[in-house]
């Protein structure tokens, strides 16, 4: 009894909420909108790396659908993220001395650790609003808009979406477009591209000086525009088939202000391998991405196989192959109220972008581009994971999910030599993903 | 010869891949794609946060959806 009540009130109370903040009922018909179909989702998400980074991430989705089938969504998101990430400088056989992004102070990694920044730390907050409605026989419209804010990064967005169904809606075909602009406030400014870390004295009252010298300005921004094209095909009576093809151009700064690029001794007979050099990372102006996606579902008795593969390309010589998969098991009432099990797997490889390097030689002048970003270094990755859900209070449902993700960075091809021989250049990243979900 | 083997071959293939009443369901013998779980998004809110931690770690993003931008993570 006590549960049903509180069920009630928190209801009321998100609700009330949700329509202040739409600012378009009145108190009457928020209360009256108690009964009507408010339909919440909640999740709590944590991620832990091993070692490195932690993040929460807590999401409110409202929906609400009206008599004539038309929607609105609204989606209210809040993370937060702590925790230490790869610079992008090699590891060394001695000990190694950083400066932060801000220009406060120094750090220094340990002989043979591979160099992590642990200065990360940042909460974001995000809502998006969506409104779909039908606009003829057939014909549905949506139109939505996104704001998210964190300490050093803004982004704004808006995005547009036509569907047709035809063939008794078993075939629909859709387009769909968003624009985001986005802005970079780093602490500390934006580095100079291909500029060296300055390193040393932080309290030197000439610092503050030679600091400025390697930034270039104090925020810059970049935009993304993205067209999507979706064919959905009813099969059968249990399978159903969607296939997208996706254009993406980011355009802007798209460095990441963080990374850095070690420079290593291995021009002369020497090769020592040693870092003589650490400069901040470099890559192109604008991005072209595109990918095809093709997702299945497939009802057998009782059991629900969700799959789907992409693959995408992109003008930095990036390509990658994502397969997703889900299989859903009804448990019936043996472990909770309609309860199921999901397992999850997922496999992910890419290939390097053609300026990514894990460092440069100090023989070569400089290219115009360079990243030791491993992220967009080769890589092969993993999830594997198991959802659990039920129903309770009358038909809400509750689910939890727990995965683990390894990531393994791959050697494109580089060759080792001296010092490098003896560090680890491409290091695997172990994730846990748990996650609770309630929706009422 | 050639010709005619490809023919048999191709012309069952096009009927397969185009006869509409092979695809799709009437409206009635829609009981098992009506369920939740047989939507293409059935768990909206676990593809945002595994969309997020994807386009963190990796450098692909979207396919299924927008790729967008919206946090200063990659």
């Amino acid at each position: 009894m006590s549960n049903k009540v509180e069920k009630i009130n928190i209801k009321a109370a998100l609700t009330l909420a949700t329509t202040t903040l739409l600012g378009c009922h009145n108190l009457a018909q928020a209360e009256t909108a108690e009964t009507d179909t408010w339909e919440f989702d909640t999740a709590f998400l944590v991620y832990s790396e091993v070692d490195r980074v932690n993040a929460g991430e807590a999401i409110l989705n409202a929906k609400k659908t009206f008599d004539d089938d038309k929607i609105l969504n609204l989606k209210l998101t809040v993370d937060a993220l702590t925790g230490a990430s790869a610079n992008g400088a090699v590891a060394q056989p001695t000990v190694q001395t950083f400066t932060r992004p801000s220009g406060n102070g120094q750090y220094q990694i340990k002989a043979g650790d591979i160099p992590l920044d642990d200065t990360f730390h940042d909460t974001r907050v995000q809502f998006n609003g969506q409104w779909t409605q039908p606009i003829a026989s057939n014909l549905t419209a949506s139109g939505g808009v996104h704001i998210s804010k964190e300490y050093d990064y803004l982004s704004l967005g808006v995005n547009g979406n036509f569907s047709v169904d035809f063939d008794r809606k078993n075939s629909t075909i859709s387009a769909g477009f968003s624009y985001f602009q986005d802005t970079f406030t780093p602490e500390g400014g934006i580095p100079k591209p291909l500029a060296s870390m300055l390193i040393g004295d932080s309290s030197a009252p000439t610092w503050d000086d030679e600091f400025i010298k390697t930034r270039i300005g104090t925020e810059d921004d970049k935009t993304t525009t993205d067209i999507l094209l979706g064919f959905t095909q009813v099969i059968n009576r249990r399978m159903l088939m969607q296939f997208n093809y996706s254009y993406s151009i980011v355009d802007g700064y798209l460095n990441d202000p963080f990374k850095v690029v070690s420079i290593v001794e291995g021009s002369n007979e020497n090769n020592s391998g040693v870092t003589q050099d650490v400069i901040y990372e470099s890559r192109p102006d604008s991005r072209v991405k595109q990918s095809i996606y093709a997702q299945s579902m497939y009802h057998f008795d009782s059991t629900v196989l969700d799959i789907s593969y992409r693959y995408m390309w992109d003008d930095w010589k990036i390509n990658s192959h994502t397969i997703d998969s889900r299989f859903r098991i009804p448990m019936g009432d043996s472990l909770g109220k309609e309860s199921y099990l999901q397992p999850h797997f997922r496999f992910y490889q890419q290939s390097a972008a053609d300026f990514y390097r894990p460092f440069l030689i100090d023989d070569n002048t400089l290219p115009t581009f360079v990243s030791a970003d491993y992220r967009i270094g080769e890589m092969t990755a993993f999830t594997v994971g198991l959802k659990y859900g039920m129903l309770i209070n009358n038909g809400n449902e509750l689910a939890f999910r727990l995965e683990y993700y390894r990531q393994t960075s791959t050697d494109a091809g580089f060759n080792k030599f001296g010092a490098l021989n003896d560090v680890e250049l491409y290091p695997t990243i172990d994730a846990i993903i748990a996650q609770v979900t309630y929706s009422f | 010869m050639k010709t005619k083997m490809k023919l048999t071959l191709l012309v069952p293939l096009i009927v397969s891949a185009t006869g509409c009443a092979s695809l799709g369901v009437e409206p009635w013998e829609r009981d098992l794609l009506a369920k939740d779980e047989m939507s293409l998004n059935a768990s909206p809110l676990d593809s945002a946060l595994d969309d997020h931690i994807y386009f963190s770690k990796e450098a692909s993003s979207g396919g299924k959806s927008f790729g967008g931008g919206g946090c200063g993570c990659n």
